[in-house]
């Protein structure tokens, strides 16, 4: 078989080197790139990030990224801000215009008595379809998330975890996944769903 | 099932090597980073913590190569503590593979550090340490420069209000390093970690005074901490994380135990050495890719 060649977006965020070494750890043949023509020919695109959106979505913009991420059509998977990204809208920074590709709008995790924000640590998955990314995720995986903004469950939800409600935890809608966890940082899991996006998922 | 408590290894280092003793001197060397990371990642722990005990007391930065070593290492979060006191300092330890960074005597000395992390790097990339001791008048206190005993130093300012000010300037977890119980393994101080949890929103890690895993049962339960954080206990193989886990899950405790068998098996990942252009700064050399962890 063919080796998928994995373009991962230099999208400025600082796990991009955590990111990367997990692609190294599964053996993928992956290229750290901001090259548009790079991106758009690989056979797999990962767009990675952490920290606020507004800081992220400008940092695609002052990379030229904004319409090469929306004119990818091969398999893209966002990790944690890379996944809140790839929809309408986040309520982060005051509000803050996203890349669109998925519908919808990522919203603060309210604080409740006993539940602390940031939502940090290893939570539960609970799946409610089946998807070629989480075939090996059974409910009841621990993944680990750090975030404070949080997608709520949409027609795209395919895995969810609980803090404060429901909220999701991997989400598709036709080429586009993302990853609210951190799989470079969730131990086996991680690297079970990165081995997936690279080998499973079809176009 | 909800959001598991976690246990953390602390990692003392110095000249690249994991040190034990007292956090300034008589350091017995106790392994090598790497080996020692990945040890514990296998056992199951959930996070460690690697703090740099020369490069805070020396004034000199952290050393980057053995972040990035252990970067490529382990497959599960791990925080830099020790020598961080500015944005670029943090910034070159999360480039390097950290996921958090945690500091302590530098936001003493200048709060607002705080507030440059958070906003430069997100909230949950800000660990702030305490390090608290209670004084004849029965309030606790924060000491400052604890890494070497002649140097510490008592402040004014009360444990409480200190952690209530660092979660305004952007704090994203609070470590709670009871001073009067380091060491020597008696406890956690459950008292004023249920003080310090009815302040404190974001997560709480406990430190200090950890011996049997009926202590970690204790803080889980009593002070509602998140996290528990220890050392000197686990290196000398007293407590095994994998027995603690299984002691804590039977009392009732959320901890992440081995994750449930996959449908149709684990996959064998790919086996083909990898390419992986080195076109960025943060690049080093390939290590070990035949010993892969997926």
């Amino acid at each position: 078989m063919a080796r998928s060649r994995v373009a991962l977006v230099d999208s400025g965020g600082t796990n991009i080197a955590s990111v990367r070494y997990a692609l190294d750890r599964i053996g993928a043949d992956a290229r750290l790139t901001r090259d548009p023509a790079d991106i758009l020919a690989a056979d797999r695109v990962i767009l990675p990030g952490v920290g606020a959106a507004g800081a992220g979505m400008r940092r695609l913009r002052e990379a030229g990224l904004v319409e090469v991420l929306r004119a990818v059509e091969q398999p893209l998977l966002g990790v944690c801000l890379g996944m809140q990204l790839l929809f309408d809208r986040s309520a982060e920074d005051g509000g803050v215009e996203c890349l669109g590709l998925v519908p919808g709008e990522v919203v603060p995790i309210p604080g409740a008595p006993g539940v602390r924000v940031p939502h940090m640590g290893w939570n539960t998955l609970t799946a409610l379809r089946e998807d070629p990314l989480t075939a090996g995720l059974p409910d009841g995986t621990r993944a680990y998330f750090v975030h404070s903004y949080a997608v709520p469950v949409t027609p795209d939800t395919v895995l969810t975890t609980q803090h404060s409600g429901t909220w999701s935890a991997v989400v598709r809608r036709g080429n586009r996944w993302g990853a609210q966890f951190h799989p470079e940082r969730s131990a086996r899991a991680g690297a079970r769903l990165l081995t997936d996006f690279v080998l499973e998922v079809t176009p | 099932m909800t959001l598991a408590r976690r246990v953390i290894a602390c990692l003392d280092v110095s000249d690249g090597r994991v040190v034990k003793g007292t956090r300034f001197r008589d350091h017995q060397d106790m392994g090598g980073i790497t080996e020692l990371a990945a040890r514990y990642s296998a056992e199951g722990v959930d996070e460690l913590v690697f703090y740099d005990i020369t490069a805070s007391p020396q004034g000199r930065r952290v050393d980057l190569d053995w972040i990035d070593r252990v970067a490529r290492e382990i497959d599960i979060p791990f925080c830099v503590a020790g020598g961080i006191s500015s944005v670029e300092d943090a910034r070159a330890v999360l480039l390097a593979g950290a996921d958090k960074v945690s500091v302590n005597t530098p936001a003493t000395r200048r709060p607002e550090l705080v507030g440059e992390l958070a906003r430069e790097f997100g909230t949950q990339c800000v660990v702030v340490g305490v390090d608290s001791l209670r004084d004849e008048d029965g309030q606790w206190r924060i000491r400052q420069l604890t890494g070497d005993p002649d140097a510490t130093r008592a402040l004014e300012t009360t444990t409480l209000a200190w952690v209530e000010r660092v979660q305004e300037l952007g704090a994203g977890e609070v470590v709670l390093n009871a001073m009067g119980s380091d060491g020597v393994r008696r406890g956690y101080d459950v008292e004023q970690l249920r003080a310090v949890r009815q302040v404190c929103q974001v997560p709480l890690i406990a430190s200090g005074g950890a011996g049997s895993a009926q202590h970690f049962i204790d803080v889980f339960r009593d002070a509602d901490v998140d996290g528990a954080l220890a050392a000197g206990v686990f290196h000398s193989g007293e407590l095994a994380i994998r027995d603690l886990k299984e002691r804590l899950g039977e009392a009732g405790i959320e901890v992440r135990m081995d994750d449930p068998v996959p449908v149709g098996g684990p996959r064998t990942p790919p086996t083909t050495p990898p390419r992986i252009p080195r076109s960025s700064p943060t690049a080093g050399t390939p290590t070990s890719m035949e010993g892969t962890t997926a």
